[in-house]
C-alpha cells in the first residue's frame, strides 16, 4: 500500500499539539519581517503516529533480522543503551552550562576517552567528530598540521590502497592532498613493492583500513607502517573494521599514528537509518596537541573523598573545531554503557565471535560463490555475485532475491576491486541458526540463478514496492513534495 | 559495438574527428554502454579555455557511475554542444553524431599520433571485456 | 549477553571452518602485537551498568532542575511525547542508510518528507537529507561555494553575527584549500552592527557571504539589500537560520538566499549536552548537484507504484572518491526523523504559536531587565528570542549567583567578542514561565545591589 505523504494527509484546522496562551503581555510583531504563509501540514496526533508507524513497517532493521551489510557492522543495539542516553541528567543538559553543573557528563566523556585509548593503544582521543568520514577529515587535517608544524611543506600526497572506502580519498582531497592509489597484492594485502616505490619525501601519509574492506587482516602491517614512517609519513587507520580487532590487536601497537573509531559500528550505537554516528579520533601522544577541541581533561585531581573536577581544554596547536559543542554526546553514553558491560574479556569475545561467524559463513558458501581472495577472513568477506555459466545474473539480482528470503542483502558493488562484489559481515550477535538459514538461502539462490534466473531478475516479490526506476528519479529530480511556486499560484 | 573507422580513439574512451586543424570530441559507444543511462552531463571548460591533453573537459553521470571526459588533444575550446546539458540522453542514443561535445583548435596536432585507430581501439575494448 | 553462541555450536562452527580453535582464526595477526592485556574495568551486568549510569546522570544539574535562560545555538523547547515514541520504533533506529530501497521505504519516505518540510520552512527548492549539525552545514556551504566557482573565487565573508563556533568549524573545514581569505568577523568595537562593513567587503572575488537570521545576538536584519549586493558581484549568499524563528519570520528564500543552513535541534531534539543534533541544508534547484550529502527522490517501481530512492549518488564519495566534493557518508537520519515528526505534530499553527511564545516572552523579559538599574539591553533592532544585556559585573559571577537560586543564566559573550565582556546573551523560549522571568529579574536586581 502506498502511504500518503504528510502533506497529502493534511486537513486544514487539524492540530497535533496545543501550546498554552502567553502568560506575558504580547509585544508587537516585527513589522515587515512576518511571513505570510507557513505551508506546513495540519494533522492530529493520531494521524501522525499512524503515519510513522506505517512507514516504520516498510523498513528492514537489525531488530527484525540479519542485516549483513559489509563494513557497516550492523550488530544488535542493546536496549539499555537507549535508556541510558535518555536519562534526564544526560538528555536535558545544555552544552554550554557551567562545568560544575555537568560533572556527570564530563566524567563520562573523560572515562570514555580513557577507555578508547586503552582499547586502541593510542595516546589521546577527541570525541568531537560526528561520524567516520568526519573523523577521517579530522585525521587528515592533523597529518597536514603535523607536517606544517615541522616546516615540512613538500609533502603533498596521501597513499590509499585500492580497496579503501571512498571516504578515504574524498577526505584527503578535502584536506588539499593529492591521492595516490596503491594496488593490492594477490593475497589482498597492500602491495609492499608498490608501497616502497611510492614512499618518498612527498608522502604525507598512508590511510589504511585493517582489516581491509576484503575482510582480510593486513599481514604485513608492521612492515607497512615501518616503511611509511621511514619515509617521514604518518599512518592513518580507518577504524571502520575495528570490531574484528577488539582485544586481539591494538592499532597503536601496530604503528598507527591516527585512528578514527565508529561508535555506531564497533560500540553498538544504533545506525538510526543513516545516522547519527560518532567518529572519535585517537592519536599518538606526539600528535595530541593537534586534536580538535576542546577535549575533556581533569582540571583538579580528586582524592578518595572528592571526585576530580573535569573541564575542557583546547590542545595547544589544535586544528580547530570540527563541530559545534562537544560531539554526539548521546552516542557517547551508549558506547560507554556498552564498554562497561563488556570489559576486556567481553570485548575480545566480541571480536572472536564476529570473526568466527564470518569464517563460518565463508566456509558454508565458498563452494557455491567464488571468493577472489580466499583465506581466513576477519569480520567479513567478499564473494563474487556472478557465475560464468549463469549469464545475465548479477550481484544486484542476488541481493534483491535475498529479500524474498527475508534477509537484508549484503553490501554490493564494493569494494571496487572485486567484480560484482557481495560484501558480507554477519557480526557477532547472530546465532548459528540464523547464519545457517542465510547460507541456505544464498545456496538456494545460486541454484536458482542457474535454473530460474527470472526469479532473481524480478525480485524482490513481496516488498511494499518492487525495483525502483532510479534513472527516472535522477532525471526528473522530484526531491520535495512542496514547491515555492505552489504557494505563489495559490496566492 | 559501433566503432567508426574514420575516427581516432583514446584509452579513456573518447573519440576524435579531425577536420583541418579542428578536433571534434565525444565519448565512444563503448563508454556510453558501460555507463548505461546517462542522467547528467556538465561541461568543465568554457569556450576560449586552453585545454591540455588528458585534462578534464566534461563529466557524465549515470545512476551508478560518474566519468570524466578528458581532452584527447591540447588546444583551445572553440565550440561546445550546448544541447547536451539538456538532452544528455543523446550520449546514449547517438554518441558519434548528435552527442559531439567540444571542438578544439589543436595547438599540437602531432598528439593525434598517440591515439588509437579503430582497429586498435576495437582490440582494446575486447581485451577489457575479459 | 549479546552473543547467542552455545559451546556445542561453537565447536560445530569451528569444525565446518576446518580449524580446531578460535585462536587459529587470528594467526595472521603478528604474534608480538596479538592479544594485548587490556586494562579495563571488570564487566558489569545490565543492572549494575544501569545504576552506574544513573548515578553519573544524577551528578548533572540540568534544564529539568534549573530555569534555563541559556541558548547560544542550543535551545530548550518542549518536545511532544509522540516524537520519542516514533524515534524508539526499532524499525527506524536499528536500520541503516537506505541502500536497498525496497526494504527501506519507511526511512526513504520520512527523509523525503523531511526534505519537503525543510523546503517549505526555508522557502527554498531543494533540501538534502541533512548534515551533522548547523556548524558543519555552514562549513559545507563554504565548500559548495568554493566548488561552484571551481576554486576561482577565493574570498569568503563571514558575518560576526554568525555563531562563533560555526565560524571556527568553517575555518577548520576550509583549511585544506590554499590561498583562501575568510574575512568579515574580525574583532570590532561594534560587533552587533556589521551590515555596512560586510557590504564593503564584497568584491568580484567573493564566493560566499554568510549571515545569520536571527543572528547570534538575536537580531533580525533585513538582508535583502545585502543579498542583492552579493548577487551583483556574482557571489553566493548563505543564511544560517533558527527553524523555530521561521515559524514567524519571512523565510530566507524570499530575500535572496542561495543556501540556507541551520541547526534543527529546536525541532524536537533533546539538548543532550550538545548532540546529536541536525544540520539543515537547503538551496535553489540550480545548485542541486553541488549539494553534499544524501538526497532522496521520488520515482516509481516496476509496477508504476510511487516509491523513493537515494538519488544523484554518482556525485558522492563512494563513486567519485577523491573527485567527490565532500566526504560525507551518513546523514543524521534519526534526528531528521525527529524534526519531521515534530513539525508534523505542531503543524502550521503550532510552529507559529511556539515562535510567537518565544518572541513575546523574550520581549517581556528584555523589557523587565532593561528596567533594572545597572543593566542595559543592547538590542535596538527587532529581535526574536535572544537579546544582549550589558551587566554591571562579569557574567561568570552573575551566573554563579543565579545558579544558587536555580537559574541557568545566559551566555557570556566576552568569550567570543572582546568588546562584549560583561555582556550576557539571554534566551527565552516557550518553556520559560512568567514566574521564571520575574525570578530572573529579581535576582539580577539583587545581585546588582550586592
Amino acid at each position: 500500500m502506498t502511504e500518503p505523504t504528510l502533506f497529502e494527509l493534511s486537513s486544514p484546522g487539524r492540530r497535533g499539539v496545543r501550546f498554552p496562551e502567553p502568560d506575558v503581555p504580547k509585544s508587537a510583531l516585527p513589522e515587515g519581517f512576518v511571513r505570510k504563509d507557513l505551508p506546513l501540514p495540519e494533522l492530529a496526533e493520531v494521524d501522525v503516529v499512524r503515519h510513522f508507524v506505517r512507514l516504520s513497517q516498510k523498513n528492514y532493521a537489525v531488530d527484525y533480522g540479519l542485516y549483513p551489510l559489509g563494513s557497516c557492522t550492523m550488530k544488535y543495539n542493546p536496549k539499555i543503551n537507549e535508556d541510558a542516553a535518555r536519562l534526564p541528567g544526560f538528555a536535558l543538559a545544555h552544552p554550554l552550562q557551567p562545568i560544575d553543573t555537568v560533572q556527570g557528563s564530563l566524567a563520562l566523556m573523560y572515562e570514555l576517552q580513557e577507555l578508547l585509548k586503552e582499547i586502541t593503544g593510542m595516546g589521546a582521543v577527541s570525541l568531537q567528530p560526528a561520524a567516520g568520514a568526519h573523523g577521517e577529515l579530522t585525521g587528515v587535517l592533523i597529518i597536514r598540521a603535523y607536517h606544517q608544524s615541522r616546516g615540512d611543506t613538500k609533502r603533498t600526497k596521501i597513499l590509499i590502497p585500492d580497496s579503501a572506502h571512498g571516504t578515504n580519498p574524498a577526505s584527503s582531497a578535502m584536506s588539499g592532498y593529492e591521492v595516490v592509489q596503491l594496488p593490492s597484492d594477490k593475497r589482498g594485502n597492500v602491495d609492499l613493492e608498490a608501497l616502497k616505490a611510492a614512499c618518498d619525501e612527498t608522502v604525507a601519509g598512508l590511510m589504511l583500513t585493517n582489516p581491509n574492506t576484503l575482510g582480510l587482516f593486513e599481514e604485513n602491517v608492521l612492515e607497512v607502517t615501518r616503511v611509511v614512517h621511514e619515509a617521514g609519513g604518518l599512518v592513518y587507520g580507518d577504524g571502520a573494521n575495528l570490531n574484528a580487532l577488539l582485544g586481539i590487536a591494538r592499532p597503536g601497537d601496530m604503528g598507527f599514528d591516527i585512528l578514527h573509531l565508529n561508535l555506531h559500528k564497533t560500540f553498538s550505537t544504533p545506525h538510526g537509518g543513516g545516522g547519527p554516528g560518532s567518529g572519535p579520533v585517537a592519536v599518538t601522544e606526539t600528535l595530541a596537541e593537534f586534536l580538535p577541541g576542546p577535549i575533556v581533561t581533569i582540571l583538579e585531581e580528586g582524592s578518595e573523598e572528592v571526585p576530580p573536577l573535569y573541564g575542557f581544554k583546547m590542545p595547544n596547536r589544535s586544528i580547530g573545531r570540527v563541530k559545534a559543542f562537544h560531539g554526539h554526546f548521546g552516542m557517547m553514553v551508549r558506547a560507554y554503557t556498552y564498554i562497561l558491560m563488556h570489559g576486556a574479556e567481553g570485548l575480545r569475545k566480541v571480536a572472536e565471535h564476529a570473526v568466527l561467524n564470518a569464517n563460518y559463513l565463508l566456509a558454508r558458501l565458498r563452494h557455491v560463490y567464488h571468493i577472489p581472495y580466499d583465506r581466513i577472513c576477519k569480520h567479513e568477506f567478499v564473494a563474487e555475485g556472478i557465475w560464468d555459466d549463469a549469464p545475465g545474473v548479477h550481484a544486484l539480482d542476488i541481493a534483491k532475491r535475498l529479500i524474498d528470503y527475508d534477509f537484508h542483502p549484503p553490501t554490493n558493488y564494493f569494494p571496487l576491486i572485486v567484480r560484482e562484489a557481495l560484501m558480507i559481515e554477519p557480526t557477532e550477535t547472530e546465532s548459528k541458526q540464523t547464519l545457517d538459514k542465510f547460507a541456505d538461502a544464498l545456496i538456494k539462490i545460486a541454484e536458482e540463478a542457474h535454473t530460474q534466473p527470472e526469479l532473481l531478475k524480478s525480485a524482490p516479490h513481496h516488498t511494499p514496492v518492487g525495483r525502483l526506476d532510479e534513472v527516472k528519479a535522477a532525471k526528473e529530480l522530484v526531491l520535495c513534495c512542496w514547491f515555492p511556486e505552489k504557494e505563489s499560484q495559490a496566492a | 559495438m559501433n566503432i567508426p573507422s574514420d575516427l581516432k580513439y583514446t584509452t579513456t574512451d573518447e573519440w576524435v574527428k579531425v577536420e583541418g586543424n579542428t578536433a571534434i570530441v565525444g565519448v565512444t559507444d563503448y563508454a556510453q554502454s558501460q555507463l548505461s543511462d546517462i542522467v547528467f552531463f556538465e561541461f568543465q571548460v568554457e569556450i576560449g579555455d586552453e585545454v591540455k591533453k588528458g585534462g578534464v573537459i566534461a563529466t557524465l553521470e549515470s545512476v551508478k557511475a560518474a566519468a570524466d571526459v578528458n581532452a584527447p588533444v591540447s588546444g583551445k575550446v572553440i565550440a561546445r554542444n550546448e544541447s547536451l546539458t539538456e538532452k544528455f540522453e543523446l550520449v546514449n542514443s547517438d554518441p558519434y553524431g548528435e552527442a559531439w561535445m567540444l571542438k578544439i583548435e589543436m595547438s599540437n596536432p602531432q598528439e593525434l599520433d598517440t591515439l588509437m585507430d579503430a582497429t586498435a581501439y576495437q582490440k582494446y575494448c575486447e581485451e577489457r571485456e575479459h | 549477553m549479546f552473543l547467542p553462541h552455545t559451546d556445542s555450536e561453537r565447536s560445530e562452527m569451528l569444525k565446518t571452518i576446518g580449524v580446531s580453535s578460535i585462536d587459529e582464526l587470528f594467526k595472521d595477526v603478528p604474534e608480538k602485537v596479538r592479544y594485548p592485556a587490556l586494562n579495563l574495568p571488570p564487566a558489569l551486568t545490565e543492572m549494575e551498568a544501569a545504576a552506574q549510569l544513573q548515578q553519573m546522570a544524577m551528578a548533572n544539574e540540568t534544564t529539568q532542575d534549573l530555569a534555563c535562560f541559556l541558548g547560544a545555538g542550543a535551545y530548550n523547547h518542549y518536545i511532544p511525547a509522540a516524537v520519542d515514541h516514533i524515534l524508539r520504533r526499532n524499525e527506524f533506529y536499528t536500520a541503516y542508510t537506505p541502500y536497498q530501497p525496497e526494504v527501506s521505504q519507511g526511512t526513504l519516505q520520512a527523509i523525503f518528507e523531511y526534505q519537503s518540510l525543510m523546503c517549505a520552512l526555508t522557502g527554498m527548492e531543494v533540501s538534502n537529507a541533512s548534515h551533522y549539525d548547523g556548524a558543519t552545514a555552514t562549513a559545507e556551504a563554504g565548500i559548495m561555494a568554493y566548488h561552484n566557482f571551481r576554486g576561482k573565487r577565493t574570498r569568503f565573508i563571514l558575518s560576526p553575527g554568525v555563531h562563533p563556533q560555526y565560524r571556527q568549524v568553517f575555518r577548520t573545514y576550509m583549511s585544506g584549500y590554499e590561498n583562501l581569505e575568510i574575512v568579515g568577523d574580525e574583532a570590532n568595537n561594534d560587533p552587533m552592527n556589521y551590515l555596512e562593513r560586510l557590504e564593503a567587503l564584497i568584491d568580484g572575488n567573493t564566493a560566499l557571504v554568510v549571515v545569520q537570521y536571527p543572528d547570534f545576538f538575536g537580531q533580525i536584519h533585513d538582508f535583502a539589500p545585502l543579498a542583492e549586493k552579493v548577487h551583483q558581484a556574482g557571489g553566493l549568499f548563505a543564511v544560517v537560520i533558527n527553524p523555530i524563528a521561521l515559524g514567524l519570520l519571512k523565510p530566507p528564500g524570499e530575500f535572496g538566499a542561495d543556501i540556507v543552513v541551520g541547526d534543527g535541534q529546536p525541532l524536537g531534539i533533546p539538548l543532550s549536552f550538545g548532540g546529536p543534533y541536525l544540520g539543515i541544508f537547503t538551496t535553489r534547484k540550480e545548485y542541486v548537484r553541488r549539494i553534499a550529502g544524501r538526497l532522496v527522490g521520488e520515482t516509481v517501481d516496476v509496477q508504476g507504484r510511487r516509491g523513493y530512492v537515494l538519488t544523484l549518488t554518482a556525485r558522492e564519495q563512494h563513486i567519485r572518491r577523491e573527485k567527490a566534493t565532500s566526504n560525507i557518508c551518513t546523514n543524521q537520519g534519526l534526528m531528521a526523523l525527529a524534526a519531521t515528526v515534530y513539525l508534523a505534530l505542531v503543524g502550521k499553527e503550532g510552529l507559529r504559536q511556539v515562535a510567537e511564545l518565544c518572541y513575546h516572552k523574550a520581549h517581556y523579559a528584555a523589557q523587565r531587565i532593561a528596567e533594572i538599574p545597572g543593566y542595559r539591553v543592547l538590542n535596538t533592532k527587532p529581535f526574536f528570542h535572544e537579546f544582549v544585556v550589558q551587566c554591571p559585573k562579569p557574567v561568570a559571577e552573575i551566573n554563579e549567583y543565579l545558579l544558587d537560586y536555580g537559574i541557568l543564566g545566559g551566555y557570556d559573550l566576552g568569550q567570543d567578542y572582546p568588546t562584549l565582556s560583561n555582556h550576557m546573551l539571554i534566551a527565552v523560549t516557550e518553556m520559560n514561565s512568567r514566574e521564571e522571568i520575574e525570578t530572573l529579574v529579581e535576582y539580577l536586581k539583587e545581585f546588582a545591589h550586592d
